[in-house]
């Protein structure tokens, strides 16, 4: 990949540059505050896995992160570039897969990718190489050309890869990217999400509240509740703390002192509304 | 706040790294290209919609437009015909239909998630919003031309100079960018389809009738004369009627009218926009 750039932030830590770094980060709805002064740092190549359960705030985080959302307090860079002060500049570099599906159906797969090359100014010279080989790595050539709205679910997930990898991203951003799949569906997305990783060397950073897929595929962990990150680690180092034979299931419950099932709050309703809406939407 | 990096690295080789009034300029372009492109793809799919709504303006033009051909109601300047009077009403008006309507889009966009998407591509807000509003001025002249074809095959004769065919199309486009900005706006305000729907129903008649699409300002009780003045349908037909059948139009302010409301309903839809996005 990329040689990286110096890094030319003061307040970053020593050493090469993170691929991700959120120093204090604070968001509220109102009076409640969904992400409440979070420190993340990711490195370059790493699957960084953002766990918790639903109301969490690792949406609201990951909204800050891809500029949708300005952080009410904190500073957030992506490779060194201060996402308040250069939005454009992030956004170019990020690849990012929303938590609800979010294919236009009324335009083809084709259509679809070929939108993002050029609203990420992929020279018209390198769209169509880069749409059609998007589209194949995803498996998708078959059916580029009908409408999305014809897609199963597991499909339109790897649609919006394809959009996401078009613009040849280096931090790939996935917001529950297996949520509402089936169990075959899921392998299959994670199948694609890992050959991307190993192919293009992406850093990679996703939230999940599914524990085996953050066992399997992710180098880093950070356990997030009620807007605070409770441990950090690798998945081996966060099991091995608690003792021999431990789960990430029974890790989660010893820092938040609850299972991912449970949310306890009034967020809770609309996140189950928006999974089923999101169902729905699969079909 | 720390300073920006000095050498801000680049998203890939490939793609350079903007700045510059006229990286904007061509970006912007390159979005208003990319926007209507997305528009042409729609219609393509579905070309059902281009069909439903060629029905209105021809019931207009079949039905009110015969009829008060015949009973000789409405005085047109120079004695034109009455047909060739209000074909250029009929065209506003359905460019108007399409505009006022495309909120409903954007809110449906919202829902989808692709809008979301949207808004982490490198596009500033003015741009989506300057784009969608070119995108459906599009959509509006392919439905003016079908209007177009239709007072041909009922007789009316139009221009046939291909320059003044260009200036109208140009018009209609500004006169969607316009209303299509004041859906945008009001969706941004609503928040919510069925709601957009009923303030849009609510607002495209009286837009209508207070227009001079269908009488001559000169025929109107002077309250509405007065509130003519502030309807940029007005504007839009004034313009369109000298360019297609010759009458006496003010071009200059018509379109310095339409380009002033349509900059300033860009830049309030484009406000509004990360509230859509948000709600
Ligand atoms: N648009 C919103 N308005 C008000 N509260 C919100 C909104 N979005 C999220 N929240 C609240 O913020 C908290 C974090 O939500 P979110 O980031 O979506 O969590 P997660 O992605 O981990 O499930 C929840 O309590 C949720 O109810
Ligand atoms: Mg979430």
């Amino acid at each position: 990949m990329t040689v990286l750039a110096p890094d030319g932030g003061t307040a970053a830590p020593p050493g090469p540059m993170a691929a991700v770094s959120c120093e204090q980060i604070t968001y509220t709805f109102g009076t409640h505050t969904a992400v409440d002064h979070v420190d993340l740092r990711i490195e370059p190549g790493e699957t960084f896995g953002l766990l918790g359960p639903n109301g969490a705030g690792k949406t609201t985080t990951i909204r800050m992160l891809v500029t949708l959302l300005k952080p009410v307090d904190g500073r957030i860079t992506v490779f060194g570039v201060n996402t308040a002060t250069q939005p454009m500049l992030v956004r170019r570099m990020i690849g990012y897969v929303p938590q609800l599906l979010s294919a236009d159906g009324t335009l083809t797969g084709w259509e679809n990718v070929q939108l993002f090359a050029r609203l990420f100014d992929v020279p018209r010279k390198q769209r169509a190489g880069r749409v059609d080989g998007a589209l194949a790595a995803m498996g998708l050539t078959d059916a580029a050309h009908r409408r999305a709205a014809t897609y199963s679910g597991g499909m339109i997930r790897r649609l919006e890869l394809a959009q996401a990898l078009v613009n040849a991203p280096r931090l790939l951003v996935l917001d529950e990217p297996t949520v509402g799949l089936d169990p075959i569906a899921r392998t299959d997305v994670w199948d694609y999400i890992t050959k991307l990783r190993d192919e293009f060397g992406m850093t990679v950073l996703m939230t999940t509240h599914y524990m085996d897929e953050a066992d399997a595929y992710c180098d880093q962990l950070a356990l997030m509740h009620l807007g605070h990150i409770r441990a950090t680690g690798t998945p081996a180092d966060l099991k091995a703390a608690l003792g021999e034979h431990v789960t990430l299931d029974e890790v989660f419950r010893h820092y938040t002192g609850g299972t991912l099932d449970e949310s306890g709050e009034k967020g809770g309703i609309r996140n189950v509304r928006r999974t089923r809406s999101t169902a729905r939407r699969l079909g | 706040m720390s300073a920006a990096p000095a050498a801000p690295p680049a998203a890939s080789a490939s793609i350079p790294v903007p700045g510059g009034p006229i990286f904007e300029l061509k970006s912007l372009a390159s979005r208003i290209v990319t926007l209507c492109w997305v528009e042409v793809c729609k219609v393509r799919h579905d070309r059902s919609e281009l069909y439903t709504r060629a029905i209105q303006p021809a019931l207009w033009l079949l039905i009110y437009g015969e009829t008060f051909t015949r009973i000789h109601a409405i005085p047109t300047p120079h004695g034109i015909p009455y047909l060739a009077y209000l074909a250029p009403g009929i065209i506003g008006q359905s460019a108007l239909f399409v505009a006022i309507f495309y909120g409903i889009q954007i809110i449906w966009e919202r829902d989808a998630g692709v809008l979301t998407k949207l808004m982490v591509t490198p596009t500033p807000r003015s741009a989506l919003i300057t784009g969608k509003a070119f995108a459906a001025g599009l959509r509006s002249v392919i439905q003016a031309a079908v209007v177009v074809v239709l007072a041909a095959i009922l007789g009316v004769s139009l221009t046939d100079n291909p320059l003044k065919l260009i200036a109208t199309a140009f018009i209609v486009v500004l006169g969607s960018a316009f209303f299509s900005c004041l859906s945008m706006t009001i969706a941004g305000l609503a928040l919510r389809r069925d709601r957009l729907m009923g303030i849009g129903q609510a607002i495209t008649m009286p837009l209508f009738f207070s227009s001079s699409a269908l009488y001559p300002v000169k025929v109107m009780p002077g309250w509405l004369q007065v509130l003519t003045k502030f309807n940029p349908l007005s504007y839009e037909v004034d313009a369109l009627r000298g360019l297609l059948i010759g009458t006496p139009a003010d071009m200059t302010l018509d379109v310095i009218v339409l380009v002033c409301v349509t900059v300033a309903g860009i830049g309030a839809a484009a406000a509004l926009l990360p509230r859509l996005a948000k709600g």
